[in-house]
């Protein structure tokens, strides 16, 4: 009975997974590797702001990352002056002031990142139609999200010869359909990394993705270090009541 | 059992007005339990526990959340990164949501072997049905808050079964929405009855534990007890068993908190809800899969909508569908083939009902929603005429038995008080 039942809460949460039941879906996402992966896993700091770099030379002109305030920025390690000349390369919407207007100012480490069209429309009026979606919780948004962004941005490629691709439409192997209004954003060198990393496709890949799980999941650091704790605190007490259980029910047996 | 006895002259005068005090005693310390109960017996205060704590986290998320369509999802992105240890609250109640479930179902899975549905405890499951209902209803609600686009379009799909009721179905769609779609009004009204129904929920629980109270527990044997020499005291046995039975608990839900808080959820609902753009698959919450593949295996939409409520009405009159004066399936050979047989059938459901409709899945889905109906329609009410139950025990202190035991029948005799 006891055996029935732990195989089949096991089949239950490994057959209704979203992991497994998504995997399916779509096409095959190459695996690639993370140093946020694990029960251990942390965001490495130096491709999360290499990774800054490409969202804000390449990704931006089209993306928002609206959730995510300049000043939390602060957790991949930027001092608080750094993460003002961050926010000030920005200008936002701010009023109306005195005279009932409003102005454009620089934006300050309490602003979240603005987006770069005043609304869904005028995004799609410039991207032939297709709205460039919002970044903040990308990698939550789709399965196996870290993966499957780094394989995306590396998955451009020539359209088979039989593929009737529309004009504004790019062949890509990761997207599901295979056809992306978003142009490729990444070329070799498109940005030149102060830390003087080489800039290759794959390394952008990596690095902006990093940095976007950090954005989607800021907290995922404190949530994994947090749960160590918790669960080694957990398995001592149940221990320690299994041993009082023993103790109380011997008189009985 | 023992009388309850204090020293406190404040007890005293409350407990002589109030006899709260003594009620907790009997209750809660000196309730007499069968000393047999196994591990099985834990989920029923763990089912309570989790009902706890999703109130507790429920009404903490409720104080930063914003129930309008035009700030729902932020709200809960707030929650996510801005309120301290919003993160936690939230993956707390994501993932309690579907532990209640998972402890509730082993709950009536450990029900359903040892008949604790049959005499004298039919009033008992069928508040434990009603309990059923309150949670689904409660769970779905709550799903549509975060308005990602698993809320808004398994919002849309289930408000839309309504429809199939002949000739009102429309109206009463209209007048669920608030609207003429999902909506602002909706996700109001869902907010507000969210809010409400896991309160009512605790009031069935307390009927529930009244109607428990009433008779005892049933136990692994299925057999009344005999005598003081069958019971011990609730407390310190059953609650320091219970305890371990939390720390184990804790410790598995601990692991998916922490390190897979979103591996039972969609992805898709962290995409904010678009009316204007279907999901290519609109599944519903892993716990709902078993009823959403026998709603989508019958052709026609009012008999699939019928099918599923009676998958559920169907346990409400499990009492009077098994008729076998054996309550536990230990002694019932054919009885325990057909159980695992359920089992494994209930587990099919769930898995083709995270599956498109189509093809192999359909035709599995048909022969398992088949079968769910048939074990309970047809096998339980025949075995209890045709199956030779096994001899039962004499008693729950002397398992072993002596000579050729006795058949059947014993169970019938009316309960013996310890
Ligand atoms: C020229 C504008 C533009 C730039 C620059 C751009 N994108 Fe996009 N992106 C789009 C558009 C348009 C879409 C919508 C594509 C569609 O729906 O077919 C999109 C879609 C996406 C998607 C969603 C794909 C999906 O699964 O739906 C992701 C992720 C993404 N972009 C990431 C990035 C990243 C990371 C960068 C920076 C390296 C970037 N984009 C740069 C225009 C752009
Ligand atoms: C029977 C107990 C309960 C169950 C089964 C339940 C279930 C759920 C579920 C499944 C969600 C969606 C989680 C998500 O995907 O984000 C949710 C959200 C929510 N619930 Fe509950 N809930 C219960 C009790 C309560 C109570 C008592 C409150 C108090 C007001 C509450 C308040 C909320 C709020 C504000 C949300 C939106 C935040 C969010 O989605 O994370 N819940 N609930």
């Amino acid at each position: 009975m006891k055996r029935l039942f732990t195989a089949a809460t096991v089949a239950l949460l490994t057959t209704f997974g979203a992991g497994a039941a998504q995997a399916a879906e779509g096409a095959a996402i190459p695996d690639h590797e993370f140093s946020f992966e694990g029960i251990f896993g942390t965001f490495d700091r130096a491709a999360a702001q290499r990774g800054l770099q490409v969202y804000n030379q390449v990704c931006a002109s089209c993306h928002s990352l609206k959730y995510v305030a300049f000043r939390t920025l602060g957790d991949l390690g930027y001092e608080p002056e750094q993460v003002e000349a961050l926010a000030a390369q920005y200008q936002v919407t701010d009023g109306p002031n005195d005279q009932g207007e409003m102005y454009q100012r620089e934006a300050k480490a309490s602003d979240a990142f603005p987006s770069p069209f005043p609304n869904d429309a005028a995004a799609r009026a410039a991207n032939g139609g297709a709205l460039p979606p919002d970044l903040s919780v990308i990698t939550q948004a789709r399965p196996n999200g870290p993966d499957y962004l780094h394989a995306l941005l590396t998955g451009y490629e020539e359209a088979p010869a039989d593929a009737d691709l529309p004009p504004g439409q790019y062949w890509n192997t990761a997207f599901p359909g295979h056809q992306i209004a978003m142009p490729p954003p990444l070329s070799e060198g498109i940005v030149e990394y102060q830390d003087g990393t080489e800039a290759t496709v794959s390394q952008m890949a990596h690095d902006v993705t990093v940095f976007l799980h950090w954005a989607a999941e800021p907290h995922m650091e404190a949530r994994k270090r947090g749960g160590i704790g918790v669960v080694l605190f957990l398995l001592i007490f149940t221990g320690m009541l299994y041993a009082v259980k023993r103790k109380v029910w011997r008189d009985l047996h | 059992m023992s009388e309850f006895k204090t020293n406190s002259k404040v007890v005293k005068w409350i407990d002589h007005r109030l006899p709260i005090f003594s009620f907790m005693h009997e209750e809660l310390h000196a309730y007499p339990a069968p000393r047999n109960l196994s591990y099985m017996w834990n989920f029923g205060s763990l089912a309570g526990i989790a009902l706890v704590i999703m109130i507790v986290t429920g009404i903490v998320l409720a104080m930063q959340y914003v129930a309008h369509t035009a700030h729902a999802f932020d709200s809960i992105e707030h929650i996510m990164r801005n309120v301290n240890y919003g993160w936690l609250v939230r993956y707390i109640h994501m993932n309690g949501a579907s532990f209640f479930f998972i402890v509730v179902y082993i709950h009536i899975f450990r029900g359903l072997y040892y008949g604790s549905y049959k005499s004298p405890r039919e009033l008992l499951w069928i508040l434990g049905v009603v309990i059923l209902l309150l949670m689904m209803a409660t769970a779905f609600m709550g799903y549509t808050l975060p308005w990602g686009q698993m809320s808004y379009w398994g919002a849309t799909v289930i408000t839309n079964l309504f429809s199939a009721i002949p000739v009102v179905g429309d109206s009463i769609v209209t007048w669920l929405w608030g609207g003429f779609a999902v909506g602002n009004p909706t996700l109001k009204r869902f907010f507000a009855l969210h809010y409400l129904l896991p309160f009512v929920i605790v009031a069935v629980v307390f009927l529930h534990l009244w109607a428990l109270h009433r008779f005892g527990s049933n136990n692994p044997l299925g057999i009344d007890a005999k005598g003081p020499q069958d019971k011990i005291p609730f407390h310190p046995y059953y609650t320091v068993k219970d305890a371990f039975g939390l720390g184990v608990f804790l410790t598995i839900f601990a692991l998916f908190v922490f390190f897979a808080p979103n591996y039972l959820g969609h992805p898709d609902n962290y995409i904010p809800a678009d009316p204007l753009q279907t999901p290519p698959h609109i599944v519903p919450e892993w716990y709902f899969l078993p009823f959403y593949a026998i709603l989508r295996s019958i052709p026609d939409k009012l008999l699939g909508v019928l099918a599923m409520f009676g998958a559920i009405a169907v346990l409400a009159v499990l009492p009077w569908l098994d008729r076998s004066p054996v309550r536990s399936g230990k002694f019932r050979p054919i009885f325990k083939q057909f159980y695992v047989l359920l089992l494994i059938d209930v587990l099919v459901l769930g898995w083709v009902g995270a599956k498109p409709p189509e093809g192999i899945y359909l035709v599995l889905g048909r022969v398992a929603t088949a079968y769910y109906f048939l074990h309970f329609l047809v096998v339980l009410p025949l075995l209890a005429v045709f199956e030779k139950p096994r001899p039962l025990p004499h008693s729950i202190s002397e398992p072993v038995l002596k000579g050729g035991g006795q058949a059947a029948g014993a169970t019938a005799k009316p309960m013996e008080k310890a």
